[in-house]
């Protein structure tokens, strides 16, 4: 059931330069859904958007079935989780979580009891009378979960949370923050430019590129089936090819150029209509050390098996569990990563093969 | 490694007699039983001092410059806070040069600016000597108010703000509740600061004292045209050490907010 939508949005700060244009996204109940991209694509004015940080110029929020355009951001009773914490520095950690509650005249028995419990999921239990200033990063963004969930909010909104703390208790974080979405069923809205943590924890995940969501799917079906260029180049896919001429046969795409031709099978990542262009991470080519000159006849074979390509390694570089390289053929340089024991000297003759069912169509 | 340069500590010491000396020859010659100021004094007595007390033009100027100050202060605050959060808090058309209009008052010589004053408020709009003073003071308070509050305010995360608002709170409440107390120093510090420019002022209020209305450093001028006995020596040591305590209070404030910046 569809929670939250945003329907022809259009959010811009200038009368030209719009950060978003006709922008929709729904968001069904009790999902966890990310918005990823590069920064400046429009993921975090989505988020303040939805926060009611931001007006749009036009276009339609919905909420549980009511509009929410209009509505100001301290009657949504979303909670919103900053990357700087945004902690009330000169008040108690038991009164920074109170905070909302105290808004809403709850009785200071029913506060006391809610604190306790709320930190007590976020494992800070003891630390009511300390202040911001005394806790540690991971500890403050804690206490900022903490008070966004006290409320009992109907949407929960995170902006970067995690991105000021350091590696280590970035993963353990983002393991609790997801517990918690889970133990508690609220849905929510999580803003990141780091694409690992956005497939750890999230139902869904919204790729998004110069204001438009290039593709919103589960991370394992974006991980596998980029369905553009921009989606492919981002989750790691270094290595396109465009084709001049497509045919659709049974079970199977023919990509033709005037020297070779591809046939991939159709499979989950294929089924972008008359696309013509493949996509490929570098682990996924098969590279064999290749005598390109056919002894009988010394001509080069350019590769006649099934989507095969000859040529010649580049450049190579060690990356701790395999090598990298770049090969040059016939139908431009691609990336290509394997284990091995020694690499491949530069100016080696090698032959690629492109298993079909790892090829992926994008527009 | 610390490297003695016997030139150096020479010029150094030569400044601080330099700057010091005058205020330890002022304050030895409060003591002067005599009813000339001399240097060294001719022995010790704190009738001068008492002398203040007795002077009834004293007392009433000090309250006359309290009131100024405190009036001006008041309404330096209340333009002042506004400006310095729309200033910090927002981008608009045309800050750079709100901004520039709200310092300019430091720019302008101060005589000019009590000239101009004059002029309008007193000779051109006929507004009483105490509403100019008011005027004149807010004016050059204003500037200080605005750039001290507005520092105060660039340490002060604003997504704090969005935080309250998130969680429920109104607008106008928040910037009481939350961002008010976490710009208090910044305040305070602001307070003494205008105080002490609205103080110790003479080019502004020169213009706009008359019978029966002047403030405290122009009622120690006039009195000087007419005595040369150790009174004014005895006022000088109360001031400087009413605002060595103020200039202390500052400090203290600024110096504990930069340490808890984070």
């Amino acid at each position: 059931m569809t929670l939250l939508a945003l329907e022809n949005v259009s959010v811009a700060y200038d009368h030209q330069h719009y950060i978003l244009r006709d922008f929709n996204l729904n968001i069904e109940r009790g999902q966890f859904i990310s918005l990823l991209g590069p920064s400046g694509c429009g993921k975090t004015t989505t988020l303040r958007l939805i926060a009611g940080f931001l007006e749009a110029k036009s276009g339609q929020f919905t909420f549980n079935g009511k509009n929410y355009t209009k509505v100001p951001v301290n009657k949504r009773n979303f909670g919103f989780v900053f990357q700087s914490y945004a902690l009330f520095p000169h008040l108690s950690i038991f009164e920074n979580v109170a905070f909302g509650l105290r808004l809403r005249k709850v009785s200071d028995s029913e506060i006391a009891k809610r604190v306790s419990r709320m930190l007590e999921i976020v494992s800070l239990t003891g630390y009511e009378k300390r202040f911001p200033k005394e806790l540690s990063g991971g500890q403050k963004q804690r206490v900022a979960i903490a008070r966004a969930l006290v409320i009992e909010p109907d949407l929960l909104l995170f902006d970067e949370p995690l991105s000021n703390l350091d590696a280590n208790l970035r993963v353990n974080m983002r393991v609790e923050i997801r517990r918690i979405q889970q133990e508690l069923g609220i849905t929510t809205v999580y803003v990141s430019h780091d694409q690992e943590e956005c497939f750890s924890i999230s139902d869904q995940v919204a790729i998004m590129n110069n204001g438009v969501i290039e593709q919103l799917d589960r991370p394992s079906t974006i991980f596998k089936y980029p369905r553009t260029e921009f989606v492919a180049k981002f989750i790691g896919f270094s290595n396109f090819i465009e084709f001049a001429y497509r045919e659709d046969r049974d079970g199977e795409i023919w990509l033709k150029d005037k020297a070779t031709s591809f046939r991939v099978p159709k499979h989950a990542g294929t089924d972008k209509s008359g696309g013509r262009k493949i996509a490929i991470r570098p682990e996924d080519i098969n590279i064999t050390a290749d005598s390109p000159f056919i002894p009988s006849t010394g001509q080069i074979d350019t590769g006649k098996e099934l989507n095969q390509v000859a040529g010649a390694v580049m450049v190579s570089t060690f990356l701790g569990r395999s090598y990298q390289y770049v090969v040059r053929t016939e139908m431009g340089d691609f990336t290509v990563n394997r284990e091995m024991e020694e690499p491949y000297a530069n100016g080696q003759k090698v032959l690629l093969t492109f298993p079909g069912d790892k090829l992926v169509i994008v527009n | 490694m610390q490297e003695k340069n016997r030139g150096l500590a020479l010029f150094t010491l030569l400044v601080y007699v330099f700057l010091l000396s005058p205020l330890i020859i002022i304050a030895a010659t409060s003591f002067e039983p005599g009813t000339i100021m001399k240097f060294p004094p001719q022995g010790f007595s704190l009738k001068w001092y008492e002398n203040i007390f007795k002077q009834s033009l004293f007392m009433e100027t000090f309250k006359i410059s309290i009131i100024v100050s405190f009036v001006g202060n008041l309404l330096a605050l209340l333009l002042g806070i506004p400006a310095a959060y729309a200033l910090s808090r927002f981008d608009f058309r045309g800050k750079e040069a709100w901004n520039a209009v709200f310092i300019s008052p430091v720019l302008i010589p101060g005589i000019v600016m009590g000239f101009t004053m004059l002029k309008y408020l007193v000779v051109t709009y006929h507004l009483p000597m105490m509403p100019a003073l008011f005027i004149g003071h807010t004016v050059i308070m204003l500037p200080f108010t605005i750039r001290v509050i507005a520092s105060s305010l660039s340490n002060f995360d604003f997504s704090v703000e969005e935080a309250a608002l998130s969680l429920g709170m109104n607008r106008l409440r928040t910037f009481f509740v939350v961002v008010l107390p976490n710009i208090k120093s910044g305040i305070i510090a602001a307070v003494i600061i205008a105080f002490l420019d609205s103080f110790n002022n003479v080019e502004i209020s020169v213009f706009m004292t008359g019978p029966g209305v002047s403030t405290f450093p122009i009622q120690m001028l006039s009195y000087l045209e007419n005595h040369f006995d150790p009174t004014l020596a005895a006022i000088s040591v109360l001031l400087m050490l009413l605002t060595a305590v103020l200039i202390f209070i500052i400090e203290r404030l600024l110096g504990l907010s930069y340490f808890t910046k984070r």
